[in-house]
């Protein structure tokens, strides 16, 4: 607990492999190569990023650790669970993805209902997670009735209702605005100390990179690959006060620069 | 330490202070919606039977509402009769519209080669008009019932089917992922997902079919041609015609325009119930 300073040693950070990627390709059809010789070992209390260019598979990339593609070649093993968590994986999506048929309520019950809980057993872990992401007063409303913010923050709730080891978050905050996507940002760190996640954030802004992950993975496009693995030295956990500080700036723009670098080398066009 | 826990607070405000005035302008909106179709009908008939009688137009030509009125009121029993016979028909082939239309376009968006096979054929019947199919339905079938709920069944399946078809493959795949995520088994993907993906889809091609099943069910009996007691009001428009009793065509004219009122209305309620509360096609809009 003393050593909660350090972003070598967040809290739940033990050095174990939880996902290990090794060599993974993915083609779409004969010609499009999204992920190539991808390997990566995300430790468990990692908070990685994937960082890069539109096109360059992230998006690819966390489907396939989802299990939601087909790999090509190359595999993929996540550590098998300690604990006994219906579900280990969250997944939260670009858009916030939510039924419009189906209350605030609903669409968080949702994990809990395909696992077969029923609204009455569910209730009590679906308004602790609205209550996680400040939504309790909200649980009849309908997605439409939300800002995209909120609706954001339902998703939020529904990726960690079932009480997962991993979190995915697939540029979660793209379409927000900068207020409160900063005001999200922070929740995520919060809920990723408080539950002891391991998070894999795509993004392709540097800033967000820096202020939220320890780890960056940089990807580089045609094909999809990782071009380097920063570690990012800055304090853990983080707020506002980080955000503003020089260190974060310097931080930034070392991590820019890296960036720049290694794109170029990279040659890709974008 | 934690980092600085910030719920959005406009989140966790009370909702602002109802507007007095934009609630008395919504009331006075929707008793508008009422009076106003109302009052244009009531004119235009008062309208009509003004120039009825002040042109002294013969009844045999264009005979005023109090007429119909009055011919409704004494032919009453076997028009209603009539009546009954369409509405049996309009529902009986609606029903099995839906029924037929929702079975196979659950099949076709189940699978390619099934829709690929069959969907010709679903076309083929569609595009024929049934005025040309009915006189071939009308030999093969003894039974006029059946006979004309087949013909008024071809017409109002199409859009449930085409439209069912095409409301299951429209499901957003983000949330086909969430639900492969979350390991859904076949049925709760149908009952949780799809269903409810595919219901606006499904609610515009009722009204649609709805309408139709009346049009089939009429425009088949008409080339049917059928007479006697246990006939629709298309028969007794037909015989009307015959016997050059234009107010009893008329009366029989009402009954069926009055049924396809109640069948939009229906169907339109239907879809206000359904959808109501998340589809953009029944919110109403505060302004
Ligand atoms: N289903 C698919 N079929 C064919 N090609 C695909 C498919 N999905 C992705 N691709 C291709 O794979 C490459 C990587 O796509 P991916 O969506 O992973 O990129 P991304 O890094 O997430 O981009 P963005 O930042 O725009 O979301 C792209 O060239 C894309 O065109
Ligand atoms: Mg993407």
């Amino acid at each position: 607990m003393t050593s909660r300073t350090s972003a070598e040693t967040r809290p739940s950070k033990t050095g174990a492999p939880l996902i290990r990627m090794e060599r993974v390709r993915k083609e779409f059809g004969r010609d499009i190569v999204a992920v190539s010789d991808m390997s990566l070992t995300i430790e468990r209390g990692d908070f990685i990023s994937f960082l890069g260019p539109s096109g360059c598979g992230k998006s690819t990339a966390l489907r396939m650790i989802a299990g939601l593609l087909p790999i090509t070649a190359g595999h993929i093993d996540i550590a098998p669970s300690q604990t006994d968590t219906e579900h280990d994986l969250g997944f939260v999506f670009q858009e916030p993805t939510l039924m419009p048929w189906a209350t605030v309520f609903e669409n968080v019950w949702l994990p809990l209902r395909l696992a077969g809980l029923s609204r009455t057993a569910a209730s009590d872990r679906v308004r602790a997670a609205l209550v996680e992401v400040g939504l309790s007063r909200f649980e009849n409303a309908y997605p439409r009735e939300l800002s995209g913010g909120m609706k954001m923050r339902v998703s939020i709730a529904r990726g960690l209702v079932t009480r997962p080891r991993i979190l995915l978050m697939d540029e979660p905050f793209a379409a927000l605005d900068e207020m409160t996507r900063t005001k999200l940002n922070n929740d995520v760190i919060r809920l990723a100390t408080e539950h002891d996640l391991t998070v894999i954030f795509v993004t392709h802004s540097v800033y967000e990179a820096v202020y939220l992950s320890n780890r960056i993975a940089v990807m580089a496009a045609r094909p999809g690959r990782v071009v380097a693995d920063l570690t990012v030295n800055a304090p853990w956990p983080r707020g506002e006060e980080y955000r503003v500080s020089p260190e974060f700036s310097a931080e930034a723009k070392r991590v820019s620069t890296i960036l720049k670098g290694t794109l170029d080398d990279a040659d890709i066009d974008h | 330490m934690t980092p600085t826990s910030t719920i959005d607070d406009s989140a966790q405000e009370a909702p602002p202070p109802v507007n007095m005035a934009a609630l008395a302008r919504a009331r006075r909106q929707r008793i508008l919606a009422w009076v106003l179709p109302v009052a244009t009908i009531a004119l235009a008939v008062g309208l009509w039977e003004f120039l009825v009688w002040y042109h002294e137009v013969p009844h045999y030509l264009i005979p005023a509402p109090s007429l119909i009125w009055s011919t409704l009121l004494a032919e009453g029993p076997s028009l209603m009769q009539s009546a009954w016979f369409t509405v049996r028909l309009t529902f009986f082939s609606l029903a099995l519209a839906i029924i037929g239309g929702v079975v196979l376009g659950a099949l076709f968006a189940l699978s390619r080669p099934v829709e690929m096979s069959l969907f010709p054929f679903a076309v083929i019947l569609q595009v024929t008009p049934i005025v040309a199919i009915a006189p071939l339905i009308l030999i093969y079938v003894h039974n006029t019932f059946t006979a004309l709920l087949i013909c008024a069944w071809l017409v109002a399946f199409f859009p449930i089917l085409s439209n069912t078809v095409v409301g299951l493959r429209s499901t957003d795949h983000n949330l086909r992922d969430l639900f492969s995520l979350y390991r859904a088994t076949p049925w709760q993907r149908l009952r949780h997902l799809l269903s409810p993906s595919a219901l606006p889809y499904f609610m515009a091609a009722l009204k649609i079919a709805g309408g139709l099943s009346l049009i089939g069910a009429v425009v088949a009996e008409f080339v049917a041609g059928a007479t006697g007691t246990n006939t629709g009001l298309a028969s007794r428009i037909i015989e009307s015609s015959f016997r050059n009793e234009i107010p009893k065509m008329f009366a029989a004219l009402v009954l069926v325009s009055l049924m396809g009122v109640a069948i939009f209305l229906m169907t339109s309620l239907a879809s206000k119930l359904v959808l109501g509360r998340w589809h953009e096609s029944e919110i109403k809009r505060e302004t």
